[in-house]
């Protein structure tokens, strides 16, 4: 403690210069929160997917259709403890860019499928018992202001309007919450047999099955006997676990984990060469106050600490405010306007964004306090004079 | 007070040669000198005579190639780096020429740098900081910067550093080489003061011989050797 005055006095020595390199770093480690937020969203499929829950798809790719006549005999094969279907709607509400996932599913085997959408049990009997009801969930509820009773007009460019009207009217019966921090609650979901009702085209085909099996550890067995179950046929399968499924998904738009990584590795070189030249230059400006430090009695050590502390005082200033302001754009609201089914900041990001605040400290100050510990003091003065 | 006829600082035989390329340069040859308790030498000499580097042997900034340097009961050149670097702490009060203050810190933040290595606590370091500017006469100008005061006035900051951990010995480096005659002259009058009152031993380095006329015994270096009477 008693040394901090000094290492306040190096980091005051030039103030602009300090000052934009903690701006470097507090810029750097907020792209790192966002990044990681980002990362956590796209793969939040992958994170909260069920290892007991296999999705059986079309061979050929995920927009391929099947029969729903394949949920009794997928129910059928031996493993299997339930089966519910969803298919994708891309229903619109008023503007595309108004953006949420909505598929229609059977309700009571949707429910018991999926725990991790928590809904009331008053409202999972009003979803029952209402035809055209919909659940929706609490991010979307909140972004569009919708209440339980509203009507949501949507407008289906894939499927077009239903029998006899000009665009699909829901009612909103149920508005559930995640069970864990990091479940989406973007979606809304609907009655098939409303929508199996009402549409005019592909009637009795379903977008892709979510099985759940007794047991994890026969997974690779079962979706093999599934898939076995359905070769040769126009509408053949390919079954994998929820995760693999969701990751695919996210993968559509490109590897986003191998993306993340190297937009901060190349931010984060960019950061270690601005703070490590700002503290070699600093030393170098110094030379001669190193000498007179050493001269009156300070010992290599402790020259090397005060360097290294120097350096991580900037490093971890500039990172943890980057990531405390980060967490407070990301707590105070969704910046990405629920574009992403969630949007959060991992603690596994933060403790990662502290350590690397702390670890750009010691790297980039490596050198400047190796060269200030072994400086002589009689050329450091003689520079200095 | 006056010295006492107890070396205590006591230099044997001490060589000290540098390496320019291939070329060997030996500054200092066999020297031997001895500086009582509460003594004030000057060191004169002419530029490149070695003055800068027998006082850095002294103050442990710099190792002998061969001889001994012994300051009361301690051999310098036998200490580790660590060890002499707190033996310096202890010991040792630097004043130098260009006064070498930091320029981030105060004036009394400056004076209190060697304290931060005892374990004195913050009211005890602020009080020894306080008799410290009281002993130069700087009292009311110990919360400037360095840039705000004229260059006696942090010569006297330099001193004030140098005494503030009651050193055994008080090493100057030209000390009123970047000073103005009148300025120059109240520092000698410092040091004299210390000298005199406070019994502290002073080594001086000068080119001055109106410094040197300020000090209790003058010796003279030329060639690596020392002598009592100047170069001709």
């Amino acid at each position: 403690m008693r040394f901090l005055p000094l290492v306040w006095a190096g980091l005051k020595r030039k103030k602009l210069r300090t000052a934009l390199t903690f701006l470097s770093i507090f810029i750097a480690f907020v792209l790192f929160a966002f990044l990681g937020a980002l990362k956590a969203a796209l793969g939040g499929g992958v994170s909260m997917a069920g290892l007991d829950r296999l999705i059986v798809r079309h061979k050929v790719s995920l927009i391929q259709t099947l029969p729903e006549s394949y949920s009794a005999r997928i129910r059928a094969v031996a493993g299997v403890a339930a089966v519910c279907h969803q298919t994708w709607f891309g229903g619109i509400y008023q503007d595309p860019k108004n953006f949420f996932p909505n598929m229609p599913v059977e309700p009571a085997a949707f429910c018991d499928m999926f725990p991790e959408f928590v809904l009331k049990p008053a409202e999972r009997q009003a979803w029952l018992a209402t035809r055209d009801g919909a659940i929706v969930g609490r991010s979307t509820a909140e972004r569009f202001k919708w209440k339980i009773g509203d009507r949501i007009p949507l407008q289906a460019p894939i499927w077009g309007p239903p029998v006899g009207k000009s665009q699909w009217d829901l009612e909103l019966v149920g508005i559930f919450d995640g069970a864990k921090k990091g479940t989406e609650t973007t979606q809304l979901f609907f009655r098939y047999d409303y929508f199996e009702e009402a549409r005019e085209r592909e009637k009795g085909q379903v977008g892709w099955y979510t099985v759940r099996i007794a047991d994890p550890d026969r997974a690779a067995a079962i979706a093999a006997t599934i898939d076995a179950e359905f070769a040769n046929s126009p509408y053949e399968t390919k079954t994998e676990p929820e995760g693999a499924f969701a990751q695919g998904f996210a993968q559509q738009i490109g590897d986003i984990a191998s993306i993340v990584m190297a937009v901060v590795a190349a931010v984060f070189f960019t950061i270690l060469l601005v703070a490590g030249n700002t503290m070699v230059q600093s030393v170098r400006e110094r030379t001669e106050e190193l000498g007179v430090l050493k001269a009156i009695g300070f010992s290599n050590s402790l020259v090397l600490a005060l360097v290294l502390l120097e350096s991580c005082c900037i490093a971890m200033f500039g990172g943890f405010a980057g990531l405390g302001a980060a967490w407070l754009i990301i707590v105070s609201g969704n910046p990405v306007a629920g574009l992403l089914p969630v949007f959060y900041l991992p603690t596994a990001s933060l403790v990662s964004g502290c350590l690397l605040a702390s670890a750009l400290g010691i790297v980039a100050g490596a050198l400047p306090a190796w060269q200030a510990m072994r400086l002589r003091i009689s050329d450091a003065l003689r520079r200095g004079g | 007070m006056s010295p006492s006829d107890q070396p205590l600082v006591r230099i044997s035989n001490v060589t000290r040669n540098f390496k320019r390329g291939a070329e060997e340069i030996h500054v200092l040859s066999g020297l031997d000198l001895a500086v009582n308790e509460a003594e004030f030498l000057a060191l004169m000499g002419p530029s490149g005579s070695g003055k800068s580097t027998l006082l850095n042997l002294i103050g442990g900034l710099d190792r002998p190639t061969s001889g001994s340097v012994q300051i009361g009961e301690d051999r310098v050149n036998e200490l580790s780096d660590r060890q002499l670097a707190a033996w310096r702490a202890r010991h040792i009060g630097f004043v130098f020429q260009f006064y070498n203050l930091l320029p981030a810190l105060s004036a009394e933040r400056n004076v209190e740098l060697p304290l931060l290595l005892t374990g004195l606590n913050k009211a005890e370091r602020r009080r020894h900081v306080a008799a410290a500017f009281e002993a130069v006469g700087l009292t009311n100008r110990a919360r400037h910067f360095p840039r705000t005061l004229s260059g006696g006035e942090q010569q006297r900051v330099g001193i004030a550093r140098a005494i503030v951990t009651d050193p055994t010995v008080l090493l100057c480096d030209e000390p009123t080489g970047d000073l103005d005659r009148k300025a120059g002259d109240e520092i000698l009058a410092l040091l004299q003061s210390l000298n005199a009152d406070h019994g502290k031993t002073i080594i001086m380095v000068t080119h001055d011989p109106h410094a040197s006329a300020r000090a209790s015994r003058t010796v003279y270096l030329d060639k690596g050797q020392l002598s009592n009477t100047p170069v001709a």
